[in-house]
């Protein structure tokens, strides 16, 4: 049986792992987006999720009370400490990939955060107040892309719906239940998938019926991505150990 | 893609009871991203509290070539500015 403390430092790494590895994710988008604009947007993106990250390890450290840091548990971990999930660990170098994700994932994140605002940890709620509103504004990037591409052209409503099908195996991993959460999963499923369906809706696009992927995340299973996203990710600290600039 | 989304000029209010200041532009493809665009490229510093965005050609602008009979003949009309009267004294509510 996991003590307490560790099942609340395992929920918490969870949440700072899919800020992490979505913000290395969105990382890569940085002098690739169609606009100078859009790369600015990206890359803000990219950083309010990697601040979240920060301070959600930082946080999972302190309960685990064996003194790792933010910067141990990012870049001294391997991919089967990793407790993300798989939707935010894949590639995603298509604009329409990109957008479909975050629609899914800052929407997911928005009914979170807001729901852990007013939950009974302070820290964890405090930390929710102030990025609900980053993520909200992911949320409405995200929708308005959507929007634009999904009932844009020939070519980009196909991408998007292709987007679309790609990203929704992955969406059920979001709602599984996880030991020692502060806010059940599953009770943030149908405004999640509400939300989302409304913009897929409205973009004319449809709603995919695909079976759920097997996902395991939360458990340290994951694909064959995670691996190398990391060893790009943690490849400086680990030859270097202590780096600081 | 840059050739076809339009130019919009940017206006950003620092403070309330400040006017919007023309700050710059950006390439958007409609409105309502040219405003997420402004706020991601010119508010990202704590810059304002407030945007607007104004489509560039919808901008009536003077032209430079008629920059001296726009703007000369001010210059020598000295009475315009209120520094130009002295108060007489013991004028009050002036």
């Amino acid at each position: 049986m996991t003590a307490p403390s560790d099942a609340l430092s395992d929920y918490v790494l969870g949440l700072g792992d899919d800020a992490l590895v979505s913000a290395q994710r969105m990382s890569w988008w940085i002098s690739r987006a169609p606009e100078l604009e859009e790369d600015l947007a990206l890359a803000n993106i990219g950083l309010d999720q990697l601040g979240q990250a920060r301070t959600l390890l930082a946080y999972a450290g302190e309960v685990e009370g064996t003194g790792r840091s933010e910067d141990d548990l990012a870049y001294l971990r391997d991919d089967r400490d990793f407790r993300n999930v798989w939707l935010v660990e894949r590639p995603q170098t298509d604009f329409g990939v990109a957008m479909a994700r975050l629609l899914v994932f800052s929407t997911y994140q928005c009914e979170l955060y807001a729901a852990l605002a007013s939950s009974t940890d302070a820290t964890l709620a405090g930390i929710a107040g102030k990025a609900v509103k980053e993520v909200a504004y992911h949320r409405d990037h995200a929708r308005l892309w959507t929007l634009r591409l999904g009932d844009g052209t020939t070519e980009s409503h196909a991408r998007m719906q292709v987007a679309l099908e790609g990203e929704w195996p992955h969406v059920e991993e979001l709602f599984a239940p996880v030991e020692g959460a502060l806010v059940d999963p599953q009770s943030l499923r149908s405004a999640v998938l509400s939300r989302v369906e409304e913009v897929v809706v409205e973009a004319t696009l449809s709603v995919p019926q695909v079976s759920p992927a097997i996902g395991g995340g939360r458990r340290g299973l994951h694909t064959e991505h995670l691996g190398h996203l990391l060893a790009e990710m943690q490849d400086l600290h680990r030859s270097h150990p202590g780096v600081t600039w | 893609m840059s050739s076809t989304w339009p130019l919009w000029e940017v206006f950003v209010r620092s403070r309330r009871g400040l006017s919007h200041v023309h700050v710059g532009s950006l390439h958007a493809p409609d409105a309502e991203l040219a405003l997420r665009n402004a706020r991601d490229v010119y508010t990202r510093r704590q810059e304002g509290v407030s945007l607007w965005v104004v489509p560039s050609s919808e901008i009536v602008a003077s032209d430079p070539g008629e920059r001296e009979a726009f703007f000369d003949p001010a210059d020598d009309k000295v009475y315009r500015h209120p520094t130009f009267y002295s108060v007489p004294e013991g004028v009050e509510h002036l």
